[in-house]
């Protein structure tokens, strides 16, 4: 019966490609009974519709069926020449004192990853062991927030076979951030599904770096998952640069859960890729949590960088802040959708989300999509989103100080995203990617 | 030598509308010009003219800057060769500190005139100094350029701007609108410090309060796109007893 669904739904070469592979690998991911069970679930959910296209309103500007034209083979672990390839990778962060976690095509490297004198509280494995033994990775836990289906995390689900998991023990203040660095080595096309799990205890501190990067002249699909249970009274920053190689194509989720009267933020940064999806799922399980989602894209060419958000207030007197940044030369497509929702019992929530478009040139573009759902009476919530060209009364006024055309426009970039970059508080990762913003600015033609 | 600044027969519009309508205007070193006029006169348009700003148009007429051709120049090169307008409306960039603009500017004319880069620490230091006679606190050079500065405040950053970058041709539009005594005597005391032998003024205002403050060697009534009148300091003690209409009347 499921067969039958799963044979008239499929049509696309990316969508008939994606369930070979699925069949020819499921026996051989990690994982007991129950994993098992959990990927075919998932992977029969994604069968049954198949790739979103245009006219599912999740995906109504970035046609997942017509950008993932088809699916590469899986990657296969690392040899001693894709460990070599990888060498050096993390740059963006390079300057920030961080422990740092290698995964290469998808699998995590312990022996390349600073594993050594662990903070007291601080617990680091292979998401592989992890499934091995049935551990529950595949729980999102998020209730509603997540669509029934989301094609992405199902088939993050169905195919994933490592990632890392990082435990946090209550109270423990981490003072390094730890930095997860995802690098695709491969020489030929191919897909990475990397699933990765942090638990933050109770009171914990922590700063987590992510970054993703890969070969610039091949064509390779990164489907990237990272959950995040945040404790009560626990402050993590979260940052994720995605800096892949211009033809390959990311589908990144991150699923936050936040206790309460914890503090989380997560920023995105985004300089690389052909197409980039890069979703937030974020559940204020707890009261008074304070949540920033921030992000700054920086495209050129034909990249295509879709944010899209989601966030759900569950309990009473939640903060949150969202504001994303785009700054668009040639024939670049940003994409913001960010939805807030505000259950009847989270009253005094206070939410309010910006969206703000810098084109560079006539043929960019930006779309920008805001949805409010409010059952609470007595809430603040609020949105706004502007799209425009460099301010031609501010460079002339740079001008008649003596600086260049070219300057005064770098100058003004630079202050565009540099207003969100801001919002990152940790001191080593805001200049790192203030210096990675300067660098795409004076890469610019 | 050729005059500072010497403005031939000068016809300007924006958007088809015609503005300026022969303006003649010569300047020497060491000499402070008011410009006075009613509004519509085209008192700022003469001062985006001389700064470059684009869709001002010059269908006729001649600038000469120290005997170069200002026309043919961008509005960094003007800069850089020492013409510096003082905004009427200074604008606030937000994400630009203003020291880091201070030194992004003042180091772009050096370059452009083949100097030296002062060192951000020395660079600093001379900021400090001014800043400190403009009462321009610390703190605000660390804020976003302009962005929540009261009207003096801008209007004293202009001023310190003015002094770091030691400009040959000190253009000021409307410098005192949007000022109380106070703020006003601030600025025009920054300005007079910088009155030299070697340094000319442009100094344009509608009314003649800003004249008992910074002292003019020649005043002109500027109507309709030209000037029509020019005297001494006591023609702006006349102009405003008797106001403008006598010479818009002069000039239709």
């Amino acid at each position: 019966m499921a067969a039958n669904s799963v044979i008239r739904a499929i049509r696309t070469p990316a969508e008939l490609g994606l369930a070979d592979i699925y069949a020819a690998t499921r026996s051989k991911l990690p994982g007991g009974a129950r994993t098992e069970a959990t990927r075919a679930a998932a992977f029969n959910a994604f069968a049954a519709v198949g790739l979103p296209n245009a006219r599912s309103e999740a995906w109504k500007y970035t046609d997942l069926r017509r950008l993932m034209q088809d699916a590469k083979p899986l990657a296969s672990p690392p040899a001693a020449a894709e460990r070599a390839r990888a060498r050096g990778a993390g740059a963006v962060f390079a300057e920030v004192d961080a422990r740092r976690l290698i995964v290469i095509d998808g699998f995590f490297e312990p022996e390349l990853s600073d594993l050594e004198t662990l903070e007291p509280g601080l617990a680091i494995r292979s998401a592989a062991k992890a499934l091995q033994v049935d551990e529950p990775l595949f729980a999102h836990g998020l209730g509603s927030i997540v669509p029934t289906y989301e094609p992405t995390l199902a088939l993050n689900a169905a195919l994933a076979a490592d990632g890392v998991v990082i435990t946090i023990a209550p109270g423990a203040v981490l003072k390094r951030p730890i930095h997860i660095v995802f690098v695709a080595t491969s020489q030929k096309p191919e897909a990475i599904y990397t699933r990765s799990l942090i638990v933050v205890g109770t009171g914990a501190v922590a700063t987590v770096l992510e970054s993703h990067e890969g070969p610039g002249r091949l064509e390779y699909q990164a489907n990237s998952v990272l959950q995040l249970v945040v404790g009560e009274d626990a402050r993590v920053e979260h940052i994720k640069a995605i800096r892949e190689g211009r033809h390959s194509l990311h589908l990144g989720t991150l699923l936050a859960n936040i206790g309460a009267r914890a503090r989380f933020s997560t920023f995105s940064f985004v300089t690389g890729g052909a197409t980039v999806r890069n979703q937030v799922f974020a559940h204020v399980a707890g009261a008074s949590a304070v949540l920033g989602i921030r992000g700054v894209n920086l495209l050129s060419g034909h990249q295509h960088a879709d944010a899209t958000l989601a966030i759900d207030h569950a309990d009473v007197g939640g903060q949150s802040r969202q504001l994303f940044k785009s700054v668009l030369d040639g024939e670049a497509r940003s994409v913001f959708q960010g939805k807030i929702t505000v259950r009847q019992q989270a009253q005094k929530t206070d939410a309010k989300m910006m969206a703000r478009a810098l084109l560079l040139s006539d043929k960019a573009e930006a779309d920008c999509k805001p949805e409010l759902e409010i059952f609470a009476d007595d809430v603040q919530c609020g949105h706004g989103s502007t799209t425009g060209a460099l301010d031609e009364q501010l460079k002339f006024y740079l001008m008649a100080r003596g600086i260049p055309d070219k300057e005064a426009e770098a100058l003004l970039i630079q202050a565009f995203a540099g207003e969100a970059v801001d919002a990152v508080e940790h001191e080593g990762a805001r200049d790192a990617l203030m210096s990675a913003t300067r660098e795409w600015v004076s890469g610019r033609g | 030598m050729s005059s500072l600044l010497e403005i031939r027969n000068l016809h300007a519009e924006i958007g088809g509308r015609k503005i300026l309508n022969g303006l003649n205007l010569t300047v020497q070193r060491g000499e402070v010009h008011a410009i006075m006029g009613p509004n519509g006169a085209g008192k700022s348009t003469l001062s985006y003219v001389l700064a470059g700003k684009p869709g001002y148009e010059v269908t006729e007429g001649t600038i000469a800057f120290n005997g170069e051709d200002v026309l043919e120049m961008t509005p960094e090169v003007r800069a850089s060769k020492g013409l510096f307008l003082a905004f009427q409306y200074p604008l606030e960039i937000p994400g630009v500190a203003t020291m880091s603009f201070l030194r992004a500017a003042y180091n772009a004319q050096r370059r452009k005139r083949g100097e030296l880069e002062l060192s951000s620490p020395d660079l600093l230091k001379r900021v400090r100094e001014i800043a400190k006679r403009l009462e321009i606190s610390p703190e605000m050079l660390r804020r976003p350029l302009n962005v929540g500065f009261s009207g003096g405040e801008k209007k004293r950053n202009e001023t310190l701007q003015m002094a770091l970058l030691e400009p040959r041709l000190c253009v000021l539009d409307e410098t005192d609108s949007g000022l109380d005594i106070d703020a006003l005597k601030v600025v025009a005391s920054g300005v007079n410090h910088l009155r030299s032998p070697e340094r000319g003024m442009v100094v344009i205002t509608h009314y003649q309060r800003l004249l008992d403050y910074i002292v003019p060697d020649v005043v002109h009534v500027l109507s309709a796109g030209r000037i029509v009148k020019t005297g001494g300091k006591d023609l702006a003690l006349e102009l405003e007893a008797t106001g403008y209409a006598k010479y818009q009347g002069e000039a239709a």
